[in-house]
């Protein structure tokens, strides 16, 4: 059996008006791959607002992409802050976005919510002062993960 | 209804206009980012008064059909010149947010 397709990305921290290139550059390949739109899709939005968090509150990380037969893998890791409440940050509406972040449209309290709205299976790995990992799943259609 | 259609029959401002005939299916309106790419549909006309380069972004993995910028907000150049690269239908309207959208249901028929 073939090894998995792989995508890297390093996701620059002090950006706003670039943020969103790799999700950008993640849909294109999957269009390419002819992947059916509504993956396409919801792998997009979450990897879009997992970097925008990056951005936001990690000054930059990593994302990880790989496409398995059965389902989509993301994984974003930064060395920020940490989430020191998870299930408080997964609440829609709950924000510790500043000001000028939120004159942008962001920081509304939606982005976590959304990632695991559009994703099958979220895990989140934060300690504070050390960093956070978020890793996502989109199952494919049809596809049935063990 | 087109894209071009619809900026036809309401008289929208083209900044960027470069997939005239993508089907407008619905409509979307809102200026946090979040909620919109949590809650815009596929084929929605977004109609917003948030005009930063993220709106693209945010338009592009939503796969809204286009962006209406609302009562005349203003829009940088740098952004209708993205717009036009990123393959975004980017329109403008001097109508306050409440009437486009009314319009645009009108049109469209939601």
């Amino acid at each position: 059996m073939s090894e998995p397709v792989k995508f890297h990305f390093d996701v620059a921290g002090d950006n706003f008006t670039s943020a969103g290139e790799a999700s950008v550059q993640v849909k294109k390949l999957l269009r390419q791959l002819n992947m059916d739109p509504e993956t396409i899709r919801r792998v997009s939005i979450a990897m879009y607002e997992g970097e925008i968090n990056m951005v936001i509150h990690a000054k930059g990380g990593t994302a990880d992409v790989i496409l398995y037969p059965d389902r989509i893998r993301i994984v974003l890791a930064d060395v920020g802050p940490g989430i020191a409440d998870v299930d408080l940050a997964m609440q829609e509406g709950y924000s510790t976005a500043k000001d000028n972040v939120r004159a942008l449209g962001f920081g509304a309290g939606m982005g976590l919510p959304n990632m695991k709205r559009y994703t099958d299976s979220m895990q989140i790995e934060s300690e504070v002062g050390k960093g956070t990992t978020v890793t996502m799943e989109v199952y494919l259609p049809g596809a049935n993960p063990a | 209804m087109t894209a071009k259609e619809l900026r036809t029959a309401l008289s929208l401002e083209v900044l960027s206009e470069t997939d005239p005939d993508r089907a407008v299916t619905g409509g979307y309106a809102g200026d946090l980012l979040s909620w919109v790419m949590g809650r815009a549909q596929s084929g929605d006309a977004w109609v917003t008064i948030m005009t930063n380069r993220n709106i693209l972004a945010v338009a592009a993995l939503a796969d809204t059909a286009c962006v209406i910028v609302a009562e005349d907000s203003a829009v940088e150049a740098d952004v209708s010149a993205l717009a036009e690269e990123k393959g975004i239908n980017l329109y403008r309207s001097p109508l306050r947010m409440f009437d486009l959208c009314c319009r645009i249901g009108a049109l469209i028929g939601v």
